[in-house]
């Protein structure tokens, strides 16, 4: 599979969330059997999608991401017997809530990429970079940029110290 | 301040030809933090560990960064060597630059920024990592085998010769497996069951091996060196401690025309019965669904007979919790359903042949119980429909293997090797009779297996046409069986009495439903998945499971009883220490924060979450917070994406390491 080199304009950011047993080592396979795709993914591993805070999401949002990607085993073969199902559940009601603040859905995804599909996460991230081209650079979220904290991160000495004093 | 060392692999060209290493080694060096970095043509070689080790002496590194495969090949390799140069292992880390970035992309300038951004990104998480004492625990060296075929019996022998307890789980009422079903095996036509049975009396006389027969693996829970088998053993309707193996309430049972399964139903068997003679253990079972007593009942006979009074209608399904360390995984192979489509697969039946409409099309396996001396024919050939000998008869290879259309896209390894047999025992069972065989071409690599397959031709008679099939139908007594022989080029026509199909070795109907309980993963055919390819084939990616046999992919007999052993040494290996050391990525809660909503042990798959008081030193109780027993987490994390106060966290994967690696990008 060659892709054609283009010129594109835009070249969107698209972070993966991905765990370690299924959607990370089919990414791996996909790798091991040389196929091809857009360079525009970033992929961060988890143990599990259990493990997949709705707050990496915004804060993908905020850092610049135009997609987000989140993939894990299948339903029913999750190597933590049940992440993923709490994954899902946690994730439907997220993307109300997304949808609700006004973010276009078609920005996140969520995908089940077995260790064996390589080329499933292939037309995954394929798919998802194309969507997201088309629609063009996400701008909604990078203002909150300025209102770092409620993200989570304790980077003041201040905020820290009162942390650690709880 | 952190001294962060980053080290980029060239991985001989496999990295530095699609990614310049030496600018992405120069542009990671000026990231704060970074306070050496270079490439390197093999990092996973001595000299590149060495250098990693020099380095991190020399430079007094704090933490380190290896950019080269991924973590799941080689993160180990890297942990260890950081290890011996005095750091804690967990203060490393490594950069996927192979499989997510140089093998998949072709663009230089694309590829390299791409490298450099997942380098940075992973010298911000590794800056966050902490310090993490390895945990130990403790190893049950007591082992599961699951399936009694030749791959599990092998193993179970193997592991318990070793003076390990083994607990052995089959499904059926015998062990035995479709070993036991053979009549005889290539490539030395020794009769099978003279093979196997000594073997299976072995396991029921071995003082280590504690069999479940018509048992099923229930529920499977805890990880590597101590899981909790939970195994249903279905009600026998026989005390298995008491029957003696007599025999007379087979003799006495009314029911006398149940097709027996084990001989692919064209024998018949009792109500109660066993499914061969050899059956290990001769303990009957009685088959409740066809006999008299539990339809209507009435009859009770095989009660009435029974000497020792074993005979017991009211026996119940029973639970039994077996505490194990290690667990091999043996549950074979199925055979393709030739007919019809079964329900909600993507495999398409092959109708067109007849199978199950015309009598005298059986499958391979059905001529397995016709030629052997001890199946319902007394091992002659003779057609299910009339019990005449066949003196025509057509073998067609490859019905479902390597079929893409059909859904299975694998070859099934055996077939062309167990036809070439078919064709000699008919040759010498049929005086005068021929044999003749489609096949798309003939697969044998294999110890004296292409001298075996010749023999059929040469020595045997068999006569190979290189074509497929196109069509069979019936006429009279006959079957006709249309093809092309391709080599010749034109079309022929056979007048069959018999024909038999090779049909696909197949996963085990319910396959992937037992690696759901296991927790461990399977290819699209629901062929379990082994850990590496090449370098870890008996083991599962689960720790502390391991395969054998057929239930990873198509075997034959020699190859089964390989990776038994093979799998049967790992667990060996595993039991040879007292401690076992595992990965130290556990939750942790912030006891301080807590308050007490166990809404993390609610989402606990593994019951890891205990409830913990806090008292102050007048013993009053002050709050109950959640405690994570570090021996049984498994390191999901859920609970932590789940905890409303941010109090739990998951070592290794802390939202602090998360955050860093996002707003690195
Ligand atoms: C027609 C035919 C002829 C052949 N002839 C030859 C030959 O001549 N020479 C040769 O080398 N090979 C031959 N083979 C191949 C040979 O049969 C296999 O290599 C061998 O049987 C594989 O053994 P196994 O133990 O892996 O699987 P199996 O024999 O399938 O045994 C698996 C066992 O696990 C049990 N089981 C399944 N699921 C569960 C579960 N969930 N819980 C508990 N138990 C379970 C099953 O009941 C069974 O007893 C032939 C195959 C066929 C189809
Ligand atoms: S159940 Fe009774 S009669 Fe039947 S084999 Fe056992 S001892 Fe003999
Ligand atoms: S990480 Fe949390 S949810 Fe997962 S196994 Fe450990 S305690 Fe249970």
């Amino acid at each position: 599979m060659h892709l054609a080199q283009q010129q594109h304009t835009f070249e969107p950011k698209i972070f993966a969330f991905v765990c370690t047993w299924c959607t990370y080592a089919g990414a791996d396979l996909a790798g091991t059997s040389r196929m091809q795709y857009p360079s525009n993914v970033r992929v961060l591993k988890f143990p599990c999608t259990g493990r997949i805070d709705p707050v990496f999401i915004l804060k993908a949002f905020q850092q610049g991401a135009d997609g987000v990607l989140v993939s894990g085993c299948h339903p029913g073969d999750c190597h933590y017997i049940a992440g993923n199902f709490h994954a899902r559940r946690r994730f439907a009601v997220f993307r109300k809530l997304l949808e609700f603040v006004g973010v276009d859905l078609n920005r996140l995804q969520f995908s089940w990429v077995s260790a064996a599909e390589g080329g499933k996460w292939v037309e995954v991230v394929t798919d998802l970079t194309e969507k997201v081209r088309n629609m063009g650079p996400m701008t909604e979220f990078k203002e909150l940029a300025m209102e770092e904290q409620w993200s989570g991160a304790i980077n003041t000495p201040e905020l820290k110290e009162a942390y650690n004093a709880i | 301040m952190s001294r962060i060392g980053v080290f980029i692999c060239h991985c001989g060209e496999n990295i530095s030809r699609t990614v310049d290493v030496e600018r992405v080694a120069r542009d990671v060096g000026r990231l704060p933090g970074v306070a050496f970095s270079t490439d390197y043509k093999y990092m996973c070689s001595d000299p590149g560990q060495t250098l990693l080790k020099k380095t991190i002496q020399e430079q007094k590194l704090s933490h380190v960064v290896v950019a080269a495969c991924s973590p799941r090949m080689h993160e180990k390799t890297f942990r260890k060597a950081v290890e011996a140069a005095g750091l804690n292992p967990f203060l490393c880390e490594m950069a996927n630059i192979r499989e997510h970035c140089s093998w998949v992309h072709e663009n230089i300038e694309e590829a390299t920024i791409k490298a450099t951004e997942i380098v940075g990104m992973m010298v911000e998480r590794v800056k966050k990592n902490r310090v993490l004492p390895t945990i130990t625990v403790p190893v049950t060296k007591r082992s599961l085998v699951i399936g009694g075929g030749i791959a599990g019996i092998q193993a179970a022998l193997d592991i318990a010769d070793a003076g390990h307890e083994v607990v052995l789980v089959e499904r059926e009422p015998s062990i035995g497996g479709h070993m036991a079903q053979l009549s005889e095996t290539f490539p030395t036509l020794d009769c099978s069951q003279c093979i196997m049975t000594p073997k299976m009396v072995d396991v029921a006389n071995h003082p280590k091996i504690k069999l479940y027969t018509y048992s099923e693996i229930e529920l499977v829970e805890g990880y590597i060196g101590n899981f909790q088998v939970t195994i249903k053993k279905k009600a026998r309707s026989v005390n298995e401690d008491t029957c003696t193996g007599c025999g007379v309430c087979m003799t006495k049972c009314p029911q006398k025309k149940i097709p027996n399964k084990f001989d692919q139903n064209i024998g018949m068997r009792t109500a109660i019965y066993i499914p061969f003679p050899q059956a290990v253990p001769n303990t009957p079972v009685i088959d409740r669904e066809n006999c008299t007593k539990f339809k209507t009942g009435k009859c009770g006979v095989c009660q009435k007979v029974c000497g020792p009074g074993a005979v017991d209608f009211e026996q119940e399904d029973s639970l039994i919790v077996e505490p194990v360390g290690a667990i091999v995984v043996a549950t074979g192979f199925d055979l393709y359903t030739i007919d019809e489509k079964p329900k909600g697969s993507p495999i398409k039946g092959y109708g067109e042949f007849g199978h199950g409409k015309i009598a005298d099309v059986i499958d391979g396996m059905t001529f397995e119980r016709l030629a052997s001396a001890s199946g319902p024919t007394g091992g002659k050939i003779l057609r299910p429909s009339d019990g005449k000998e066949p003196k025509q008869i057509v073998f067609i290879q490859c019905i479902g293997s390597r079929a893409r259309e059909k859904g299975i896209s694998y070859c099934s390894k055996v077939c062309c090797m167990y036809t070439a047999k078919h064709t000699m025992l008919y040759h010498h069972k049929v005086h005068g009779g021929q044999a003749y065989v489609f096949f798309m071409d003939a697969r044998t690599p294999g110890k004296s297996y292409d001298e075996f397959w010749r023999r059929a031709i040469e020595e045997e008679d068999a006569v190979y046409i290189r074509g497929m099939v196109s069509r069979l139908y019936q006429k009279g007594d006959k079957i006709v069986v249309m093809g092309s022989d391709i080599a010749v080029g034109v079309q022929v026509e056979i007048e069959a009495d018999m024909v038999v199909l090779a049909t696909a070795i197949q996963p085990q109907k319910g396959a992937d439903l037992l690696a759901q309980k296991l927790g461990i993963s399977y290819d699209k055919y629901n062929f379990y998945s082994e850990a590496h390819a090449k370098l870890r084939p008996v083991e599962c990616a689960t720790a502390g499971i391991y395969l054998a046999g057929a239930c990873q992919g198509p075997k034959d007999i020699p190859e089964t009883v390989s990776q038994a052993s093979a799998a049967a040494a790992k667990v060996m290996t595993l039991f040879s220490k007292d401690q076992l050391e595992r990965e130290p990525i556990v939750a942790r809660v912030r006891e301080a924060g807590c308050v007490g909503c166990f809404a993390c042990k609610k989402v606990c798959a593994y019951g890891a979450v205990e409830e913990k008081e806090i008292r102050d030193r007048q013993g009053n109780l002050i709050k109950v917070v959640a405690y994570v027993n570090p021996g049984v987490c498994a390191g999901c994390g859920t609970c932590q994406a789940t905890c409303p106060s941010k109090c739990v966290e998951l070592d290794g994967y802390t939202d602090e390491q998360v955050i860093a690696m996002i707003e690195a990008l």
